[in-house]
């Protein structure tokens, strides 16, 4: 079963996307919000993303979602510093923050593998609201 | 040289904290208004960081530099600069530097910015400062200036970069949200790599 990580600048943005995601997801499915700064700020803090990882990672995969800047900059350092074996199969989705980890959360609910999974969050539908 | 790399470093720190307010105010322009906050908050923690142990040599220097900025900036140039100190980590000498050394730390600072924030000169970011600031070095070693000469000329053009975003719409990171209305203000990344830049200069010659 994949596991998800949520990054956002913001603790409360993080978390409400993971209790969010939770209430659809099923199975064993692990969601970890990692939002702000060590000191509480709005920001990113690498470390604990990279704390995240290793607290999460399977060999089914991880997906990680994030929301700009500084959180994508950071999981892409983080991701850098993972051994290649882990590397391969931690991936940044390229998709909406909410809206990936919600699907994100159900389609590994199911058993979907990484790759199905990444089709659905990264498909254009994702973010068609009309 | 380590003694004199931990000088240096402080003094970029000293730098950075005493425009706390400068930077943070360029940034409430175009962005989210914390890169004064963050950079000084970063580099608090290196003077902690410094003040707390001996380093046997420039790469351990810097690499804890870079480690720290990381953990502590919260903001895009915790990875930017992060990323650029550990690049520089990795190649830089522990004797005396001389212009091929310093092409060498700009260039790979270049490389670890660009590598992190897919930027391109002209998109309004820090790489308008340090780009021109490495080819000035570049320029001056194929005219054989001493590196006085190179080092005033590396200034000049680090400066020139700065103020040349004031006029450029940002392309890259929270102010290009802005679109046209990014133009018109310094481009705080760039000033903050100026303020390093220039600190460096003074401090080396």
């Amino acid at each position: 079963m994949v596991n998800i990580i949520l990054v956002s600048h913001v603790k409360e943005i993080a978390e409400g996307a993971k209790k969010l995601a939770e209430q659809m997801k099923q199975g064993d499915v692990e969601i970890i919000a990692v939002g702000g700064t060590p000191d509480g700020d709005i920001g990113t803090d690498p470390d604990a993303i990279e704390t995240a990882v290793n607290e999460i990672y399977k060999e089914d995969g991880v997906i990680i979602l994030a929301d700009l800047g500084s959180a994508i900059m950071s999981v892409n350092m983080v991701l850098d510093w993972l051994e290649e074996e882990v590397r391969e199969k931690v991936v940044l989705a390229d998709a909406p923050f909410v809206e990936g980890a919600v699907v994100a959360a159900v389609e590994a609910g199911m058993g979907n593998k990484i790759e199905e999974i990444l089709e659905s969050i990264e498909s254009a539908d994702m973010i068609k609201k009309n | 040289m380590t003694e004199k790399s931990k000088e240096i470093i402080n003094k970029v720190a000293d730098v950075i904290i005493e425009n706390k307010k400068y930077l943070t105010e360029l940034d409430s322009a175009i962005g989210d208004g914390d890169h004064g906050i963050n950079m000084s908050k970063g580099f608090n923690k290196v003077k902690e960081k410094l003040e707390a142990k001996d380093y046997e040599s420039n790469k351990e220097l810097i690499k804890t530099v870079a480690m720290t900025l990381i953990s502590t900036v919260g903001g895009a140039s915790g990875p930017l600069y992060g990323t650029a100190f550990l690049n520089i980590s990795k190649i830089i000498p522990d004797a005396d530097f001389d212009l091929d050394s310093l092409i060498e730390i700009g260039e790979s600072a270049v490389a670890g910015i660009q590598k992190r924030g897919k930027a391109e000169q002209g998109e309004k970011t820090m790489l308008d400062t340090i780009i021109p600031a490495v080819n000035s070095l570049k320029e001056s070693k194929e005219n054989g200036d001493n590196i006085e000469e190179a080092l005033k000329q590396c200034k000049a053009k680090a400066e020139e970069g700065m103020k040349a975003t004031i006029d450029m719409q940002a392309t890259k990171g929270r102010a290009s949200y802005l679109g046209k209305r990014s133009i018109g203000h310094q481009d705080p990344g760039a000033t903050s790599s100026y303020l390093i830049i220039k600190t460096v200069v003074d401090e080396l010659y």
